[in-house]
């Protein structure tokens, strides 16, 4: 007999506790993830819409240049990391991490600069010596623009003041409920794909659009056409990094709702394999009892 | 009387799309009214509200802190920061921000350092929106 009785009832116990606990993290996280793929979808219209008048800057007025529209030679990239504030949602974090480290590894540290969104990715990358920028934690299940504003602004100013020449944004593409991919996609300059390709750089792919037939609308600009662009692009790439979050928190609650599912199960299995050990421990025991006391009973039947 | 679809789109959500007959809203370089057919046209928009009217004569003001407008044939859009309508300002946290706002602007002006300047210009477009805010929410601007 491996283990006693009373220690096999105690683990039991102790692993449906846990059991319980997962059980209710899944639901939990089944719930943020529904309100959180919503509020990712409510967030696409102000940064398509935004594309859209850009890219009709773009093409309306002929000669209009910004500098977010145009590459100049990469000295210093800055990478914006978003990661979860807390755990316990399986590879979430360590794949995101190993990608942004496979990324930078050929990299001087003094080449790029690290913009910290998530205590997870913050502790890593400030352990381990990165050259962290700026960070934020801390930010709820369902983060709203405020929360981000500021450093979104200051992340955009990095680019807008020459500290870095590209901005890359490192996250955590929602791709399903069971699927969330790492991926690098750079948020200035915007690239030509990001203006004429499909919807947005962040966000689903092409969809059916039957507006984008139409010609382009020449539009008539106040203050002028160079006066809106320069207002609108770091808008447009604040909205970027938001709508970046709001997908990275969606991916967040998807990954801890698959882990905490196959928790559930696997505490499951531990439980069915203990019960079925318990019931063996069990039965050897009655066994052995019946044993004794038949023997005893022969015993005394022979001593007569 | 020919209307136009209007939307209000912010960051977070979609908070406004009805069809309406004329817009009124204060751009950076100055006051503008928007009716159906209005030519293709882009404009920065100033912290202010933005009144519409229905097609049957009802108005309703909308709190806008800056952002765009865009009209292009019979749609109207306002990409915004923040946007609420009346009945989703928060009288009271509006009042806290206006007092907030304008202790900010009282130190900023007896500060010297570098940083005062823009302390000042900040605090002033937050006292901007509260002000704004109460105005639409109904509450004591003044």
């Amino acid at each position: 007999m491996a283990k006693g009785l009373r220690e096999l009832r105690a683990r039991i116990r102790s692993i449906k506790n846990t059991q319980q606990i997962t059980k209710a993290m899944k639901l939990v996280s089944a719930s943020k993830l529904r309100r959180a793929q919503e509020r990712a979808a409510a967030s696409r219209p102000y940064a398509e819409k935004m594309q859209e008048i850009i890219r009709s800057i773009a093409r309306g007025a002929a000669g209009v240049r910004h500098p977010m529209l145009e590459g100049r030679e990469i000295r210093r990239r800055g990478y914006v990391v978003i990661t979860s504030d807390r755990g316990l949602a399986g590879g979430y974090n360590a794949n995101l991490l190993r990608a942004f480290h496979r990324e930078v590894a050929a990299l001087d540290r003094d080449a790029y600069v690290v913009v910290a969104i998530g205590r997870k990715g913050r502790d890593y990358l400030v352990k381990r010596g990165f050259p962290v920028r700026d960070e934020i934690t801390g930010l709820s299940d369902f983060p709203e623009y405020p929360d981000i504003q500021a450093l979104a602004e200051r992340t955009v100013r990095l680019f807008a003041d020459g500290e870095v020449d590209a901005l890359i944004l490192v996250y955590n593409e929602f791709i399903s409920p069971l699927v969330q991919r790492p991926k690098l996609v750079r948020l200035l300059p915007l690239t030509q794909e990001a203006l004429h390709g499909s919807a947005s750089p962040v966000g689903e792919g092409a969809r059916p659009d039957g507006g984008r037939a139409e010609a382009p609308a020449l539009y008539e600009f106040e203050p002028s056409p160079e006066g809106v662009l320069a207002a609108l692009l770091p808008r447009y790439a604040e909205a970027l990094i938001f709508n970046a979050l709001l997908e990275a928190k969606a991916g967040e609650h998807a990954a801890r709702m698959t882990a905490m599912g196959a928790a559930t199960d696997a505490a499951a299995e531990m439980i069915e394999s203990y019960t079925l050990e318990l019931n063996r421990a069990r039965q050897a025991a009655i066994t052995q009892e019946i044993a004794e006391i038949v023997g005893g009973a022969n015993a005394l039947a022979a001593s007569r | 009387m020919n209307t136009f679809r209007l939307e209000i789109v912010t960051p977070e959500r979609k908070i406004f799309s009805d069809d309406v007959v004329f817009l009124a809203v204060r751009g950076v370089e100055g006051d503008l009214g928007i009716a159906a057919h209005h030519i293709p046209f882009v404009t920065a928009l100033a912290i202010a509200p933005a009144k519409v009217t229905f097609p049957d004569g009802r108005e309703k003001r909308i709190a806008v802190s800056g952002g765009f407008l865009e009209v292009r044939g019979t749609e109207a859009t306002i990409l915004a920061e923040a946007a609420e309508l009346p009945e989703e300002i928060d009288l009271e946290r509006a009042r806290r921000a206006k007092a907030r706002a304008e202790a900010a602007m009282e130190e900023a002006r007896r500060r010297t350092d570098a940083e005062a300047k823009i302390a000042y210009v900040k605090a002033e477009l937050a006292l901007r929106r509260a002000l704004m805010r109460l105005e639409v929410g109904g509450g004591d601007g003044a």
